[in-house]
């Protein structure tokens, strides 16, 4: 991994390949999964369960492969969360930066192309997610982490699931070298 | 020094930015001051997007109904449903006009409270994170709304604003753990707190395990906090169950069951004055008055006496027994002690 961004990834029949994340993409991706989480639920309210920033954040970690970028990347869709929300600026932006720092440092040592490795990577990390923020809650603003074990288990799964296609389409927009 | 930060490059990064954070976190929590800019430039940008998506859908759906779905028959209902609206006024107002001598003193005591002063709002978004609490609407400061504000709609509480942008506010939900509200019980006239909970439900804090609430029961907004004027109803008595130091009973909020679409934001609650406590927080609402009937009593006026008595009923009593000493042509406290006082039995 440089910083341009460029990565080589295996595919499915073990050829390799140099390809690269687009410039846009990764403006207009976080955009619209913070507008997903913040619209959708609305009609449909089950929907709220799904953390597409966290799969976003974690796509681009593992893409990219380069920790200071997972990070970065993480802390920025983060604190947009957080402004969103009511609760002080940085709660999220921590639990981000720390999942894209891990997620792009995972990516070096994974083959993160196969689908059940994604499934595995999307739940285990939604889990990891609710767990940090559910403790930072309680930890530095003395709220209750508000933490069910079952639903956030069934989310996680939700959240595995939907990672399969969303880093599919991800890696359709990617523009290869 | 300077080669160990070169070698842990990233991990260095890392903690630099986790510290950062911490930092504005940690701001944030001492000085109880928000990052605003940071929020006004982010619901800046996203609530336009989310209006703009919500507007769509409408235009949409409208589209989708009118073109493809019997146009006919969607006019034909319209216009039914609109009578069947007129004829059920109708029928209420018959209704009324046949009541007992209780719903005409109902009727007059409403008639007799001044109706708060709201706005329309539409919900547009709602919060970040997995299971948000907090939902934004499409009226802000540019219509009269302030953090502090209440959110109703006709089923009951909604929330109350917690912050108001140009555009926009944002409405912290009923079922947030960091939402409170005084209430009172229909039935057995208690008071307690209500905060929200993780799930769709809130509890009653602060009830003493002899107080006595029923499943079923409605509660009420007391007015207590002075955000929600008295009277909103709240919701339904789910469980009761004895706790350690208070009773625990579950709500289940009347105001946020079906969903939430439209709403109204309480721009000036019944009885609102205004109160020094505006003065010192510009930007947020006034608080209301104290309800009438938690109104302190007068002092009470001691005949002969220059000083009015203070209005507790230690006070009282110690007024009473003056007045009955000096009845007898005694001063109080003239009495003497018994000489001796009886021996008291192992």
């Amino acid at each position: 991994m440089n910083d341009s961004g460029a990565v080589l990834t295996v595919g499915s029949h073990g050829k390799k390949k140099l390809s690269r994340i687009r410039p846009w993409v990764m403006l207009v991706t976080p955009l619209v999964a913070i507008l997903f989480q913040v619209y959708v639920p609305l009609y449909i309210p089950l929907l709220q369960h799904l953390e597409l920033p966290l799969l976003v954040t974690l796509y681009f970690g593992i893409a990219r492969r380069s920790p200071i970028g997972g990070a970065l990347i993480g802390a920025g869709i983060g604190l947009v969360q957080d402004s969103l929300s009511y609760q002080p600026i940085g709660i999220l932006g921590i639990v981000k930066t720390l999942i894209g720092y891990t997620a792009a440092s995972l990516g070096v040592r994974l083959d993160t192309g196969h689908q059940a490795v994604r499934f595995t990577l999307g739940a285990l990390f939604f889990l990891v997610h609710q767990l940090l923020y559910g403790a930072l809650r309680q930890v530095l603003l003395g709220a209750p982490s508000g933490l069910d074990l079952l639903p956030t288990l069934a989310a996680a799964l939700a959240n595995g699931v939907v990672a399969i296609p969303l880093f599919y389409l991800l890696d359709r927009l990617k523009e290869d070298r | 020094m300077g080669s160990l930060l070169t070698r842990y490059r990233s991990l260095s990064f890392l903690l630099l930015l986790l510290l950062a954070q911490l930092i504005l976190v940690a701001y944030q929590v001492k000085t109880s001051q928000d990052v605003r800019l940071l929020r006004l430039w982010t619901v800046g940008s996203v609530t336009p997007m989310a209006r703009l998506l919500d507007s769509l859908n409408a235009r949409a759906s409208l589209f989708v109904k009118d073109y493809f779905l019997l146009v006919g028959v969607r006019q034909q209902n319209r216009r039914l449903v609109s009578e069947a609206d007129r004829l059920k006024m109708e029928n209420q107002f018959l209704r009324s006009e046949l009541a007992t001598a209780d719903r005409a003193r109902t009727l007059g005591l409403f008639q007799a409270r001044t109706p708060s002063r709201t706005v329309a709002a539409r919900v547009i978004s709602t919060g970040a994170g997995a299971t948000p609490k907090v939902v934004f609407v499409d009226r802000g400061s540019t219509a009269g709304v302030r953090a502090g504000m209440a959110v109703i709609n006709a089923d009951g509480v909604v929330g109350k604003v917690t912050a108001a942008y140009p555009a926009a506010a944002q409405v912290l939900l009923i079922t947030d753990p960091n939402f409170a509200a005084g209430v009172i019980s229909a039935r057995n006239r208690v008071q307690g707190t209500l905060k929200g909970v993780s799930s769709s439900t809130c509890k009653v804090d602060y009830l003493q395990n002899e107080e006595k609430v029923d499943v079923g029961e409605w509660f009420y907004t007391s007015g207590e906090d002075r955000i929600f004027p008295r009277g909103l109803p709240v919701g339904q008595v789910k469980s009761v169950a004895s706790g350690a130091t208070f009773k625990e009973v579950m709500l289940s909020p009347s105001g946020v069951t079906r969903g939430l679409e439209e709403v109204l934001i309480v721009l000036e609650g019944v009885h609102q004055t205004l109160s020094e406590a505006e003065a010192a927080q510009p930007g947020s609402a006034p608080l209301l008055p104290v309800p009438p009937d938690e109104q302190p009593q007068a002092p009470v006026a001691v005949p002969g006496s220059s000083a009015p008595v203070v209005g507790t009923d230690a006070d009282r009593l110690v007024d009473q027994y003056r007045k009955a000493a000096e009845s007898r042509g005694r001063g109080y406290g003239d009495t003497p002690l018994p000489a001796k006082t009886p021996p008291v039995k192992p």
